[in-house]
């Protein structure tokens, strides 16, 4: 009897699906409108200096995206519970956590890629993506949405680092993911690697242009004067 | 001589910003002015000398593979490493506290000044890093190990005063609107990076 009466309530009671438009909105805004490093200017200390080439970029922003999610998900899951002053030091322990798993996962399987990493992986920990994601949107709000969140933003962060990777792996030593993709007769009429495209101030300029290209095709981002 | 070469070296030539992108961050938001540029410059330098020594005994008297033998040889072959950046942080953290604490009782106009750059620079990026590159290097005393924090502190002072500088002149310019404001910043110190390379190879 009492069963009964439950469960049309139940069926009711999950008021969004899981991918309602808000939540798909949650997902697309970070890859463009609001991309976590060329519109909110975060996470940029560790982005740049990994992009020299593909692959471990693609390892980095992979990285990223399984921090910043789950993060997010067990933040948001503590959140009534965390006493406001001390929050900063909540965060950092669990994304502290977070990271260690990462970084022994990736030493475990990929030691030649966590060797070139170095202590970017650590850096992962004061990532600004993180700690911004973590205090703007899982303090506040439910587990999944946050768990999206976290997905969004990182996608948004890799999609960066994997267009700057490839431009400076292609100009830098003529490769793309370590496969060579300018041909030899090239070499051969005297084209040269530019060695400028190896060095880190040129993954600097490149994000620059990627902001000029992003903010000339959607002029509402443009600051103004 | 080791020690102004470890100085200069991480001022000049490992710079924090132009040669790792390190507080990149804060670089880019508190640098709209040199006044609080300068804030919170010195609030990083003071920030780094006090943090990388003290996660330099950490690393050398908990951390490190063997280091817990001075408390008994039967502990000669623990190795904590993988809990270095959770210890780190946690110093980081607590230093931030401490160092606002302090400044609060003592000095409430140096404060009142820096106010809500403090609690940020736990999350700057370049503190962590300073300490992981200590650790990554393996300096032989202590006082290397703060020199290094303290050249490191000096370096990114003088990157985020000199585009602070740039930018405040550059309002006046006529940069094309979808490069204004990050835009510019961005390949500005992109060639900020390129004259710093310049230095490489410099040692006394």
């Amino acid at each position: 009897m009492s069963t009964e009466t439950i469960t049309p309530i139940k069926a009711k009671e999950p008021k969004e699906r899981l991918f309602s438009p808000a939540n798909k909105k949650l997902i697309k805004d970070p890859l463009n409108d609001s991309n976590p490093i060329t519109v909110q200017v975060l996470g940029i200390c560790s982005a740049l200096a990994v992009t020299v080439q593909m692959k471990p970029s693609i390892v980095m922003a992979f990285s990223v995206v399984v921090v910043c999610a789950f993060a997010n998900l067990v933040i948001s899951l503590l959140r009534n519970t965390i006493p406001n002053r001390i929050r900063i030091i909540v965060q950092l322990i669990i994304v502290a956590a977070l990271v260690i798993l990462v970084d022994q996962v990736l030493k475990a399987f990929l030691y030649d890629v966590s060797k070139q990493l170095s202590v970017f992986v650590g850096l992962i920990i004061t990532n600004c993506i993180i700690m911004g994601r973590l205090e703007a949107f899982a303090m506040a709000n439910k587990p999944w949405p946050s768990f999206l969140d976290g997905i969004g933003n990182g996608v948004g962060y890799g999609i960066i680092l994997v267009l700057v990777s490839a431009v400076r792996e292609l100009f830098g030593s003529g490769k793309l993911m370590g496969f060579q993709v300018v041909p030899d007769a090239m070499y051969k009429m005297g084209y040269f690697n530019n060695g400028l495209a190896i060095l880190p101030p040129t993954a600097l300029i490149v994000v620059g242009i990627i902001i000029w290209i992003q903010r000339s095709k959607n002029p509402k981002l443009i600051e103004p004067k | 001589m080791e020690n102004v070469n470890i100085f200069i070296k991480a001022i000049f030539i490992e710079n924090m910003i132009f040669a790792y992108f390190l507080g990149m961050c804060s670089y880019l938001a508190i640098s709209k002015t040199v006044k609080n540029a300068v804030g919170l410059g010195f609030a990083v330098i003071f920030v780094l000398g006090v943090s990388v020594p003290v996660c330099y005994l950490l690393e050398n008297f908990v951390l490190k593979a063997g280091a817990l033998s001075w408390l008994s040889p039967n502990y000669a072959d623990v190795d904590l490493s993988f809990l270095s950046f959770i210890m780190f942080i946690a110093v980081i953290a607590a230093i931030v506290q401490l160092v606002e604490m302090i400044i609060e009782k003592f000095v409430p106009a140096l404060y009142g000044a820096l106010g809500i750059f403090l609690p940020l620079i736990a999350v700057n990026c370049s503190i962590l890093g300073g300490a992981l590159f200590m650790q990554e290097r393996e300096y032989a005393t202590i006082g290397q190990a703060t020199v290094f924090g303290l050249g490191s502190g000096v370096g990114w002072l003088l990157a985020i005063v000199s585009i602070a500088a740039i930018r405040e002149k550059i309002r006046y310019s006529n940069v094309p609107p979808p490069l204004r404001g990050l835009g510019i910043t961005f390949i500005l110190t992109g060639l900020m990076a390129i004259a710093f390379m310049s230095f490489m190879g410099v040692a006394f």
